[in-house]
């Protein structure tokens, strides 16, 4: 049993920094959810999705000029995305299709 | 500042969590996820009454659905053999072979997307498409209420539950998909050993069980009491449908299709989209080999290295899955005389 500490404290900070707009945000997958429905960004500005479930997830979005494909990502695995058009994504998992989440960036 | 600290909270909850699935669970811990659910869940939009199961019911026998009369819903989804046809691949008008087998309609009222592919949102959605395709029953929509509504004691029926609107484009499937819901898969022997009773099922069925959720990885997609998570994935069959990759162009999507249910897996070969595999052995073996590898193959399939008993307790976990269905009763239909069209 561990608890990776350096993880959590970033991610403190980053919380306490700035709860409205973050210059990195971080969505958690975890028990087939995100861990947001909703999060809102500025032009520029990176999501980061880091999967705390013991399985696989995908994430993707096709909104027009905002389309991204994470492939497969594992147990454990973060991949940031950064979001530089100004819009409303609808990001979702491909293989779970009630995962939803909307980015909303300004 | 209230905001923070709620945040701080979720952080720490989410990294117990983390600790706690980084290490194998026991057993017991493993049965709670397995509990069946105490009743059926129906949509606000659609609510169960006993007039639409009836109704559903009488819709989903009747032949005059279709295009040529002599087909129904039951034809292909056959309660005799566990809600599918026992075909590879299904057979439509004019025994027309379809390009995907016959899936079990069992335990439809937790389903999200419907189809091998997920290309209908809803059983309701779902309805006319079978009734409308020129493989399954080459009929129309028009016909099928022009017909259905000029038998009367179909007319009477649906007057008492939608009053003047009665039967229609809007109804028809209202009632089919109550129907459906209603159809659940019976008590199984596993039930009865997750509800505590230790007899219930082998010792052989209970490593099977450790199998299942450990190191065969199958809970990767066949989870919950109904042993599916709704999801798409590529196992890595070697035929050319692509599934879900028609509809969704992502890579994983690609070749991906439905986890169906396992429940009364047994009564249902041969399995798979295709029909591939006729045994629930040679399933066991599919993903023991680890399925065909390319991009979109799901990278929860792996070569698993079972041994000679640990696929007899495999499947014979499996067979705890299969309960004491009673029989269905046919319902008895109007006389065919009374449709004239
Ligand atoms: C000719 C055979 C045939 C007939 C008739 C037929 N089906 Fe199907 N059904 C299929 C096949 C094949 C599929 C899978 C097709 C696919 O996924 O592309 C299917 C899929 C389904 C599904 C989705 C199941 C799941 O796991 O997602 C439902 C629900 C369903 N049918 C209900 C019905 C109803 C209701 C009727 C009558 C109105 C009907 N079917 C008539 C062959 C048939
Ligand atoms: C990566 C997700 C995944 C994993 C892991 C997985 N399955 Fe499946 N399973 C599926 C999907 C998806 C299908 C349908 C595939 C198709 O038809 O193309 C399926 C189909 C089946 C079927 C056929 C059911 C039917 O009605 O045709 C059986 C039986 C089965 N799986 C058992 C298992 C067992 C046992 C394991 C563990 C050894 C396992 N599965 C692991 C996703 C998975
Ligand atoms: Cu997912």
């Amino acid at each position: 049993m561990h608890f990776n500490i350096p993880i959590l404290s970033a991610a403190l900070l980053i919380a306490a920094a700035a709860p409205l707009h973050a210059e990195n945000v971080i969505v958690y997958q975890e028990g087939k959810k995100f861990s947001e429905a909703e999060v809102a960004v500025k032009v520029g500005e990176t999501v980061t999705f880091t999967n705390k479930d013991p399985i696989t997830h995908n994430v993707y979005s096709s909104t027009p000029g905002m389309a991204f494909d994470l492939k497969q990502q594992k147990p454990d695995e973060s991949t940031t995305i950064t979001f530089d058009h100004v819009g409303e994504a609808t990001v979702q998992c491909a293989i779970h299709p009630l995962m939803k989440l909307k980015v909303d960036v300004q | 500042m209230l905001q923070i600290a709620c945040r701080v909270l979720m952080l720490l909850l989410a990294g117990t969590m983390t600790v706690a699935a980084a290490e194998p669970r026991p057993r017991d811990d493993m049965k709670k996820d397995f509990v069946r659910p105490a009743g059926v869940p129906y949509p606000a939009d659609n609510p169960y009454e006993t007039h639409k199961v009836n109704l559903g019911q009488m819709l989903f026998f009747e032949p005059r659905l279709s295009g040529s009369k002599w087909i129904s819903c039951a034809s292909c989804h056959n309660p005799g053999l566990s809600w599918g046809d026992g075909l590879a691949r299904g057979i439509g008008t004019d025994m027309k072979t379809l390009g995907r087998r016959s899936p079990t309609i069992l335990n439809m009222a937790w389903a999200n997307l419907v189809m091998w592919d997920g290309r209908k949102t809803s059983l309701e959605d779902q309805a006319f498409g079978p009734v409308t395709s020129p493989a399954e029953m080459n009929g129309t929509i028009e016909e099928a209420v022009a017909r259905i509504g000029a038998i009367g004691a179909y007319q009477a029926e649906f007057k008492t539950v939608f009053g003047d609107e009665g039967v229609s484009a809007r109804t028809i499937p209202l009632v089919l998909a109550t129907y459906e819901r209603s159809i659940v898969s019976g008590e199984a022997p596993f039930d009865r050993w997750i509800a505590g009773d230790q007899t219930a099922i082998s010792d052989d069925a209970k490593r099977g069980f450790d199998l299942f959720t450990g190191k065969a990885r199958c809970t990767g997609c066949h989870t919950s009491w109904n042993f599916t998570d709704n999801g798409f994935h590529d196992i890595g069959l070697p035929d050319t449908d692509i599934g879900r990759g028609e509809w969704l162009k992502v890579e994983s999507m690609q070749h991906a299709f439905k986890t169906p249910t396992l429940r009364d897996a047994d009564r249902r070969g041969p399995y798979m989209h295709d029909g591939s595999l006729g045994t629930l052995a040679d399933v066991v073996d599919h993903y023991d080999r680890g399925g065909l590898m390319r991009p979109s193959l799901s990278n929860m399939m792996q070569p698993l290295h079972l041994s000679g008993t640990e696929k007899q307790d495999l499947l014979a976990f499996l067979g705890t899955l299969t309960g004491n269905n009673a029989p269905v009763t046919v319902p008895v239909l109007p006389n065919p005389q009374a449709a004239r069209n």
